[in-house]
């Protein structure tokens, strides 16, 4: 199956350097204070790329350690988190850097310009007792490099683009409502045109109505731009309206991947099966079955497979043995000895 | 719990000092007990010996033992700021917590009461005091007085955590469960309220031991007792410092300086440890 | 004919916000009237966005918010009459409530079976610990957990699917007719959502408990409900069985709302209509 032939576009050449890589990324918390010692292991080996210009989803339920992910690639790690092993590489226009490579990186020169992020809270970006205009000086003249003027007509111009008026630079951000603050937040995230773009639930907090605008905008600024967006959130249904390619994570690992649609349509894991079944629709009232269980503590993972206490396919070697992370066609990876019995030790 | 205190000797510097300093105090007074002088007996050993061998802190001008006096001193000074503190502790909480969980005219009026006593005056109210009572001054009664002047500002500070616990969700789930008021006061407010509760208490015993030192210095209480601040005061009395008698007022103040460090040193340590965002994250249930 | 379960007697609530002598009035609730019957338990969703006033409806229901106008009855004696304690135990065993964020219903430096056992005294007479603990014990199993599996332990060593689930079977110890639900499943994780959707089928078709459900997700609402309101700014906009609305609403706003709602079954297409939308809307919302 091509999803990209789905999509309606042209397939992207596969020969493009990712313009992130992750590379067995092992990320934990690490606590050591008042006589307690405990490790709880957000991230646990990761590998992942993205491609220039594409939308990749990271979906999961809380404590499957996205937000870590995000943490690490966005270069914001604090005791008590700490990066055990794993590389995360950026091929950026100004040039490649390696993050937790050995030597420490100063991430100061490439945020913003190169890297930027839309978090949840768009109070958290934009200055509450300054105008907007204010933060977009702060956050992007520097790296524009116009005098004032030039800049102020850049701005205006990606705004209008981006259908907001103009007159939102003059307000606050109290006169604003979530959702137009949210897409201000966009606006300036997206400002100096980055190779990437984090984007951590952005639109979660959002009313239905309002969230539908605000994803729309985030794709018709990605296309104007040409950037990459890393889109987290644990709602499906926006992945399945935004996303290229999802990537699956539970307790730690990536568990499968693949284009959007194909991974909805078809579920290999057994974990996103579940996950798409459940999902109630419109129109459909016919029953839908719980998972037993619950998500694992990442201080104290189950052995082998993570998934396998709750799994209705377990095996004997899931108890034992970490299914690996592979390739099964059709730009598809999957980490279960069920959907890849080859990889069965 | 003995891991804990371990680890808060290793890794927390300030802790680790704070106790030591608090724990020689503690030690002083303690000593008191096995004093071979009574402490109001004067002239009972060679006068203005300076520390020796014998007399490791000399001997007053008064024919005492410095060092034996210093540990009635001391445990009358500890006791008497333990004392104000947990008295007013006591007032503030009651006030704080009826205050910002009842709300309404009940808040009103307690906070109005509580806005007087913050803006009052509190030395010329003590020195007041001690010209009414005047030989009928006690120890007690100035703990009292002191009490009653020293709960306004922190029951201001209890009372806004209790109205943030109001509004909380667990203290609905709490009141359909059919717990009383009181239940819900003492057994599901107390917890977030007592680590402010504890650091005020080593604030206010700095500042009790304070005021206690600077009225006792001036002869404005009962100059019977020894205190740190009454010793001060016979060491002024006979002119220490002029006459050449240094360790008469060196050490008490050596030692209450001790005990000032050592009080906020550990406050300032148990504060981290008790605030109940990082107790949270040593139970884990903190972000991951 | 017993009087009705609940009736909404057009209620209004509202908030003045600012100072004493310049205050903004806001109607968070407006003229909202619904009935529930006695003798059918249903499931009764109030669907809205933020701002729509169903909190604020769902507080007036468990008697934690007085009305401004309008009256409330329960069993056909108004909210006026609980004054005494009495009074309010006896509605608190009938009328029960769960919250949205399990973690903030329950005391975060607190074991959960505490407030368990303390509902088990208060409202069963259990007078010691043996037999409040086996009515804990049953309330749990019908959840679908046990007390030897929550017996002492704190919110955080649960996950928010199983603290929801305490919560429910808190709810159920005293045996209320009525369960208010503030949104329960929208801070549980999507795999532990329909574990507690489906719980709250069987609330209503086994033990008989009617629940009134206030949600901002259609597609759930759809799933469970028997009877809909919509609300908007305050106000009832639509209302009427839950698949007739939902399959075809007929007021502009729940129509808006309903082409708002995302699937997964859909694709990039979705937003397409959301983008030309964008020409029309007001920047500045002020």
């Amino acid at each position: 199956m091509n999803a990209a032939a789905t999509f309606g576009e042209a397939p992207r050449p596969a020969a493009a350097a990712p313009v992130v890589e992750i590379r067995g990324l092992r990320a934990w918390y690490r606590t050591r204070r008042f006589g307690i010692v405990r490790d709880v292991r957000a991230v646990d080996g990761v590998d992942l790329e993205i491609a220039p210009g594409e939308i990749y989803g990271l979906a999961g339920e809380s404590s499957c350690g996205k937000s870590t992910l995000v943490k690490t690639v966005a270069g914001a790690v604090r005791p008590p988190l700490e990066v055990l092993e794993g590389t995360v590489r950026f091929r950026f226009r100004g040039g490649p850097i390696e993050l937790y490579g050995g030597r420490p990186v100063d991430l100061r020169a490439v945020r913003w310009k190169h890297l930027s992020y839309v978090m949840q809270g768009s109070m958290s970006v934009l200055n509450p007792v300054r105008r907007v205009e204010r933060s977009f000086v702060d956050f992007a003249f520097r790296h524009i490099g116009e005098p004032l003027p030039v800049f102020r007509r850049i701005v205006e111009e990606h705004l209008a683009r981006l259908h907001l008026e103009p007159a939102v630079l003059r307000a606050y951000p109290h006169q604003l409502s979530g959702g137009m603050r949210q897409r201000v937040t966009i606006a300036l995230a997206t400002v100096c045109r980055p190779d990437l773009v984090i984007a951590d639930e952005p639109t979660t907090a959002l009313d239905v109505v309002v969230q539908k605008r605000v994803l729309a905008m985030i794709r018709e600024a990605q296309r104007a731009i040409g950037s990459s967006l890393l889109f987290v959130t644990h709602d499906l249904t926006v992945h399945a309206a935004l996303c290229d390619r999802l990537g699956v994570m539970y307790a730690g690992r990536l568990v499968e991947e693949g284009p959007t649609r194909a991974v909805l349509r078809e579920p290999l894991h057994p974990y996103t099966r579940h996950l798409v079944a459940s999902l109630p629709r419109i129109g459909d009232p016919s029953p839908r079955d719980g998972l037993a269980g619950a998500p694992p503590s990442l201080a104290a993972p189950p052995p082998g497979c993570r998934f396998h206490p709750r799994c209705p396919l377990a095996r004997e070697f899931c108890r034992t043995s970490v299914p690996p992370l592979v390739p099964v066609g059709g730009g598809r990876r999957v980490a279960c000895f069920v959907a890849a019995p080859e990889t069965v030790p | 719990m003995l891991a804990v205190v371990r680890d808060l000797f290793r890794h927390h510097l300030e802790f680790a000092t704070g106790a030591i300093l608090v724990g020689i105090v503690v030690a002083m007074a303690l000593l008191s007990l096995v004093s071979p002088y009574p402490p109001e007996v004067a002239w009972v050993v060679p006068p203005d010996l300076p520390p020796l061998a014998a007399y490791p802190m000399g001997t007053t001008s008064r024919g005492q033992d410095t060092f034996w006096q210093l540990t009635f001193a001391i445990r009358n000074t500890l006791l008497f700021g333990l004392a104000v503190a947990l008295l007013s502790r006591l007032i503030a909480l009651l006030v704080g917590l009826l205050a910002g969980y009842l709300g309404g005219p009940v808040d009103r009026a307690l906070m109005s009461i509580n806005d007087t006593f913050v803006v009052v005056p509190l030395f010329p109210i003590l020195v007041l005091f001690y010209f009414v009572m005047r030989d009928s001054m006690s120890w007690a009664a100035l703990a009292l007085v002191m009490a009653c002047l020293g709960w306004a500002y922190d029951a201001r500070l209890i009372r806004s955590i209790a109205m943030s616990l109001r509004s909380r969700e667990f203290t609905e789930t709490a009141i359909f469960s059919g717990m009383t008021t009181r239940e819900i006061v003492t057994r599901e407010h107390l917890p977030y309220v007592l680590p402010i509760v504890f650091s005020t208490t080593l604030n206010n015993m700095n500042w009790s031991i304070g005021l206690e030192v600077t009225l006792s210095v001036l002869g404005f209480t009962s100059i019977s007792t020894p205190t740190i601040g009454v010793m001060i005061y016979w060491a002024n009395q006979h002119t220490a410092l002029v006459a050449g008698i240094w360790w008469w007022i060196a050490f008490p103040v050596a030692l209450v300086v001790m005990l000032f460090i050592g009080l906020f040193l550990l406050a300032v340590a148990l504060n981290e440890f008790i605030d109940p965002r990082s107790r949270l994250t040593r139970m884990g249930g903190g972000a991951a | 004919m017993s009087p009705p379960l609940l009736e909404v007697d057009a209620v209004s609530r509202t908030f003045v916000q600012g100072g004493l002598l310049a205050g903004r009035r806001i109607r968070a609730v407006d003229g909202v009237s619904f009935t529930l019957a006695n003798d059918r338990p249903e499931i009764f969703s109030v669907i809205g966005e933020s701002g729509s006033g169903k909190s604020t409806l769902a507080r007036m229901i468990l008697a934690l918010l007085p009305p401004s106008e309008g009256v409330i009855r329960f069993e056909g004696r108004p909210f006026s009459a609980l004054r005494r304690r009495r009074d309010r135990l006896a509605f608190m065993a009938r009328v029960q409530p769960i919250f949205q964020n399990p973690f903030a219903a329950f005391n975060p430096l607190k074991r959960v079976d505490r407030y368990l056992f303390a509902t088990a005294r208060t409202f069963t007479g259990a007078t010691d610990r043996e037999t409040a603990a086996r009515q804990v014990d049953e309330a749990l199993r019908r959840v679908g957990l046990s007390l030897a599996e929550v017996g002492g332990r704190y919110p955080h060593e649960l996950s928010g699917g199983q603290l929801q689930r305490v919560a429910i079977a808190r709810a159920l110890i005293p045996g209320p007719r009525l369960i208010v639900a503030d949104e329960p499943v929208s801070m549980v994780d999507a795999s532990l959502r329909m574990a507690i959707v489906n719980l709250f089928k069987m609330l209503r078709d086994e033990l008989r408990v009617s629940i009134v459900y206030i949600t901002h997700d259609l597609a759930t609402a759809y799933y469970i409900s028997d009877r809909v309101i919509v609300m908007r700014r305050g106000r009832v906009v639509e209302s009427g069985p839950a698949r007739t609305v939902l399959d075809a609403p007929t007021h502009p706003y729940a129509i808006e709302l309903k082409k708002a709602v995302l699937s997964v079954d859909a694709g990039p297409a979705a937003l397409d209509a959301a983008l030309a939308a964008q020409e029309e809307e007001p920047s500045i919302a002020r």
